[in-house]
């Protein structure tokens, strides 16, 4: 059955990088810093690190939403998790990336470990809303934490180190880790969907009675899935940490949460992309709107709104329709 | 801690539950019938509170107010209903999400552009802002024990309609079974935007006791549209009676744990520590007990479907 298995064309639950578009979208990426630079303004770097790193963190909210099916409310408290870990630990004396990151990661998989074992319980709305509460609790109990600024946030001494000669204190140098991590993040993604585990957790999404009368285990691919997406999230929160060289319980708010769903959604749940695209999008949206006019949530309401009514399946159908047809 | 502070904190709890059950009942309807998360419930909290502010700024009047910007939300929801929730039935709940935190976004600006971000003053009206001595030395403010009656009153009103009615009927019928609902033959269409009218008066309702009390202001429906999701998860969704005794645990647990956790925690951890970390303590308390009844129970107390 294997082997079968192996040799059979791309399934339906493979996916592809897409290299023959993906890679110029990415040689343009890695010329930004060069093109703003010559354009005088580094201002765009700054800009372009946070959507990278919201991409990263919408795109670990995919693995769990789009192809496992679990619509989890409080994304954004793994986000917080790994952000106040690398505060912590900054503060306590723990500057190497090489330690606090992979640590900040460790933090928000037992997070996601603990959250998951309880929430998995529960299915569709109800999964929804107790993913929602812990992340509340966890929001709240940042918030009492006077000794790490409570509900003010406390700021970080500097970014992380890494040594060999990168300087992450440089904002071209941190956004070319950034892209890196990302990119790692999205080979990894794939090559985790294209293989065995990858094909089970898509099924599960697909049909989980099923699945588990075939005899799978089904809650174990579930909360493996969920610690995975947690650890990414956490990761996310460290590069942001980082990055704004501050840390807030505001970065654990549920509309956090809701935003990187809606970034999720709005790039197209269950594609490899979705996550990317959304955070890119939403997040230009947002920056322009708002140098365009004050009232710009409006605007971003009225785009939002003709999203879901004309592309029911994010952007992503919009490219994949335009592709069917020609 | 004494009788007198328990029993005025009980009163509280009790008020505050009410005023949930208002917002959640809406909700849970919504939810259950058409099987619609809708985020855009606690914009129509904020839109009834901003009608009745304004009206009963310019007239002068409470009363005018409150029953005005009733009557104005409730046109507003049905409206919303037919132009473009309507849309979003059929959808997944993915896209629900997305299609009414817009219209949340969109209300927000909306009220922001029409009142600015300055929040606007209720008065309650003037015969019930003296305080009402229930037993020997204890004074409990008139207008909470008005919230108090009318949150009561509307509930029964609200049980009456869903328990007796043939509207009522089709209603739980909807919530039980949707497609042999409609296969017998109720109009849900139009069953659909009535309960969406309802669901909208029931939250101006609460927008105005509430106004008074808490701020009228934008974003004022975001905090506790939280709260009413927690309540109608806890109560099980689609099931009024399960609406009822989860807004009135949130309630309680919520305005019990506001006082007697810091004092608590006092004694633990000293009373610097308390007083900093107990509010956050107390928020906590009513997502452990969401958590602890999803725990023993993944449907809610009173399970409405199958």
């Amino acid at each position: 059955m294997q082997t079968t298995y192996e040799s059979s064309a791309p399934s339906l639950l493979d996916h592809s990088l897409q290299l023959r578009w993906s890679l110029p979208v990415l040689a343009l990426l890695a010329a930004l810093p060069l093109l703003a630079s010559l354009a005088g303004d580094t201002f765009y770097v700054g800009l372009a690190t946070r959507v990278l790193i919201f991409a990263l963190a919408a795109t670990s909210l995919n693995l769990i939403l789009g192809f496992g099916g679990l619509v989890s409310f409080g994304h954004a408290a793994f986000v917080g998790v790994g952000a106040y870990t690398i505060a912590i630990l900054m503060q306590g004396g723990v500057v190497s990336a090489w330690a606090a990151w992979p640590i900040a990661m460790l933090v928000s998989a037992a997070a996601a470990l603990l959250i998951g074992w309880v929430s998995l319980r529960t299915q569709g709305v109800y999964f929804i809303m107790i993913t929602l509460a812990f992340a509340q609790m966890l929001y709240y109990l940042v918030v009492s934490l006077k000794a790490y600024g409570g509900e003010d946030g406390m700021p970080l001494a500097g970014r992380s180190s890494v040594g060999a000669g990168i300087d992450l204190g440089n904002d071209t140098q941190f956004y070319y880790a950034t892209l890196a991590i990302l990119v790692a993040a999205i080979v990894l993604i794939t090559r985790l969907l294209n293989a065995r585990f990858g094909h089970v957790l898509q099924a599960i999404r697909e049909n989980e009675v099923r699945m588990t009368a075939i005899g799978f285990p089904v809650f174990r691919y579930k909360l493996v899935a969920f610690v995975l997406a947690g650890a990414l999230a956490g990761l996310a929160g460290a590069l942001l940490a980082n990055q704004g060289s501050f840390v807030s319980p505001a970065l654990m708010q549920w509309s956090q949460s809701g935003m990187l769903m809606i970034m999720v959604i709005l790039g197209g749940v269950g594609h490899l992309y979705g996550g990317v695209l959304g955070a890119i999008v939403f997040l230009l949206l947002e920056e322009f709107l708002s140098h365009y006019t004050i009232h710009w949530q409006l605007g971003l309401g009225a785009v939002l709104l003709g999203v879901v009514l004309l592309a029911p399946n994010g952007l992503t159908s919009l490219f994949r329709r335009k592709g069917a047809a020609t | 801690m004494n009788t007198i502070l328990i029993l005025e904190q009980m009163l509280n709890g009790l008020q505050f539950g009410l005023m949930l059950f208002l917002l959640a009942a809406g909700l849970t309807l919504v939810f259950g019938i058409m099987d619609m998360i809708n985020l855009a419930h606690g914009s129509l909290y904020m839109v009834g509170a901003y009608l009745i502010a304004t009206i009963a700024q310019a007239t002068g009047s409470f009363w005018l107010g409150l029953g005005f910007g009733i009557v104005g939300a409730t046109v507003f929801g049905m409206l919303l209903e037919m132009t473009v929730l309507r849309r979003l039935y059929q959808r997944d709940h993915v896209s629900q999400v997305l299609g009414t935190f817009a219209i949340l976004l969109m209300c927000n600006e909306g009220v922001r552009m029409i009142w600015g971000s300055q929040p606007l003053s209720l008065n309650p009206p003037a015969a019930l802002s003296g305080p009402v001595e229930l037993v020997t030395g204890f004074y409990y403010p008139a207008y909470r024990l008005f919230i108090i009656g009318v949150g009561l009153l509307v509930a029964g009103l609200l049980y009456l309609l869903i328990a007796h009615t043939r509207v009522g009927m089709q209603v739980r019928a909807g919530a039980a079974n949707r497609e042999m609902a409609m296969a017998m033959g109720t109009n849900v269409q139009r069953l659909f935007t009535a309960v969406f009218g309802v669901g909208a008066a029931l939250c101006a309702v609460a927008g105005g006791m509430l106004g008074p009390l808490l701020a009228v202001q934008v974003g004022m429906g975001e905090s506790i549209l939280i709260l009413a999701f927690v309540v109608i998860v806890i109560g099980g969704i689609g099931s009024i009676r399960g609406a009822l005794l989860g807004a009135l645990l949130v309630g309680i647990v919520d305005t019990a744990g506001r006082t007697l956790i810091p004092p608590s925690l006092g004694y633990l951890v000293g009373p610097e520590a308390a007083s900093s970390a107990g509010p956050a303590v107390a928020s906590i308390l009513i997502y452990v007990l969401m958590a602890a009844v999803l725990f023993f129970k993944p449907r809610g107390l009173f399970p409405t479907h199958g």
